[in-house]
């Protein structure tokens, strides 16, 4: 119950501070310049990518430890982090349409990095149903990561296939290996905005990790 | 290993060689899918040549995920993966063992699958014949060593033949993605270096996946 309390208020002060994200963004950052209003959402759209994917890759690290150590918590921090990454996917996968409609004129096009989000959500998807197809404990947690393991392995491969194909997506702006080329107004509003959502996303795992604890509690064979 | 491998691969292709029923359903699956495709298409509109490698893929896709949901079933009769499990062979056999079987009932699938595919769509697959057999084997590594492994764990489950398919396509969309662009290539009569790339591509992801696989396998059956 500790943990779902205070799951819950450090995702209070994430929504307040998304507030303050929206507010910079609005009022006290740049308008783009061919973008217009449509680019505000970018502050959304980035971090939330970069944590969909990074929940992929901490779901892998975990299952790792959780194959060799075997302790059902490494189990339930996976399960918290794929469901976290699921609604950071969706939301990716909203704002992404959202933004293209009045910039490219499309809603979906077949871009690579679309490609890959739409397959990170499946895989989400895929794990989680992986987890409610299987009845037994201890069964669910050693399939769901070995599932976990290859996911991550997975993304490497869909990654390098991004910049093999040419796109319409914008390029990397930020994480590439040159200097990242945003203006220092936009891209401090950026790098607050992935600081919060490190946080929501905190809150949130917390929060799915406290409740899986509730759940077994209630009922202890399910 | 090898040895214990190749004596459980054998048992598995000997229960098929004797019962017949699932390579011969699949066989007929494929020829049937081939027939959708041609009645799918407006011949009119679209030449053959142009949709060849999405159909070539898509039936192969399709007819290896048959295959793959029968691999564990065979086993859960009666129990036998307990009988199994309990004989002195390491568990990376098994796995082994199984991909080497499912290699051989997808590869006969699409032994038969491809000539039909070029018979039925015109196309002329003799002159790049040696460099496609290449793709097709490349990818079809790829997919059985991620759906021997999946099928293991699936099989367990309840709607397995529903949940194999959800949990393997999004790990089959590259090396689709890679095959179909080689295919493409080839049958277009491209240069071979076109598709050196992606052949590159695909023997990577069948190195680290079928790697994978190996290791992650005995998680999947211990007791």
């Amino acid at each position: 119950m500790k943990l779902l309390k205070s799951g819950r208020w450090i995702t209070l002060v994430g929504f307040a501070l998304l507030a303050a994200v929206y507010v910079r963004a609005l009022a006290f950052t740049p308008v783009e310049r061919t973008q217009g209003m449509a680019q505000k959402i970018f502050y959304l759209h980035l971090p939330a990518a970069i944590w969909t994917e990074g929940a992929m890759i901490l779901v892998g690290v975990a299952s790792i430890f959780f194959l060799f150590l075997k302790d059902q918590r490494i189990d339930r921090f996976a399960e918290a982090t794929a469901e976290v990454g699921l609604v950071f996917g969706m939301l990716v996968l909203t704002t992404g349409p959202i933004w293209g409609k009045p910039i490219w004129g499309t809603w979906w096009t077949w871009d690579a990095r679309l490609t890959l989000t739409l397959l990170l959500f499946l895989m989400y998807v895929g794990y989680l149903l992986l987890r409610g197809a299987v009845t037994d404990p201890g069964l669910r947690a050693r399939y769901a990561a070995v599932l976990g393991i290859c996911g991550m392995c997975l993304v490497p491969f869909v990654h390098l296939s991004v910049y093999m194909f040419r796109t319409l997506h914008p390029q990397p702006i930020v994480i590439k290996p040159s200097a990242p080329s945003l203006p220092g107004e936009m891209l401090a509003t950026l790098g607050f905005s992935f600081l919060v959502f490190t946080v929501l996303g905190v809150g949130f795992v917390i929060q799915r990790y406290g409740l899986s604890l509730l759940r077994d509690e209630a009922e202890p064979h399910a | 290993m090898w040895r214990h491998a190749w004596r459980l691969a054998r048992k598995d292709l000997l229960i098929e060689f004797r019962s017949r029923t699932a390579i011969l359903s699949a066989v007929v699956f494929t020829v049937l899918v081939l027939m959708v495709f041609n009645f799918g298409r407006d011949p009119t509109a679209v030449a053959a040549v142009d949709l060849a490698p999405s159909i070539l893929w898509v039936t192969f896709t399709f007819a290896a995920m048959l295959a793959l949901n029968r691999a564990f079933q065979l086993e859960l009769e009666n129990q036998a993966l307990d009988g199994l499990l309990l004989a002195p062979v390491s568990r990376s056999s098994i796995y082994l063992g199984k991909l080497i079987a499912n290699l051989v009932f997808v590869g006969t699938v699409e032994a038969v699958g491809l000539p039909l595919f070029a018979l039925f769509f015109n196309v002329r697959i003799t002159p790049v014949l040696g460099p496609l057999v290449v793709v097709i084997a490349l990818a079809t590594i790829g997919f059985v060593a991620v759906g021997t492994l999946f099928s293991a764990m699936t099989g367990r489950t309840r709607f397995a033949e529903l949940l194999l398919p959800v949990l393997l396509l999004p790990f089959m969309l590259p090396p689709l993605i890679w095959a179909v662009l080689a295919t493409a290539a080839l049958l277009a009569g491209r240069p071979l270096s076109e598709a050196t790339g992606w052949l590159r591509l695909l023997a990577a992801f069948d190195i680290v996946f079928v790697t994978l696989a190996f290791v992650l396998f005995p998680a999947t059956v211990s007791e």
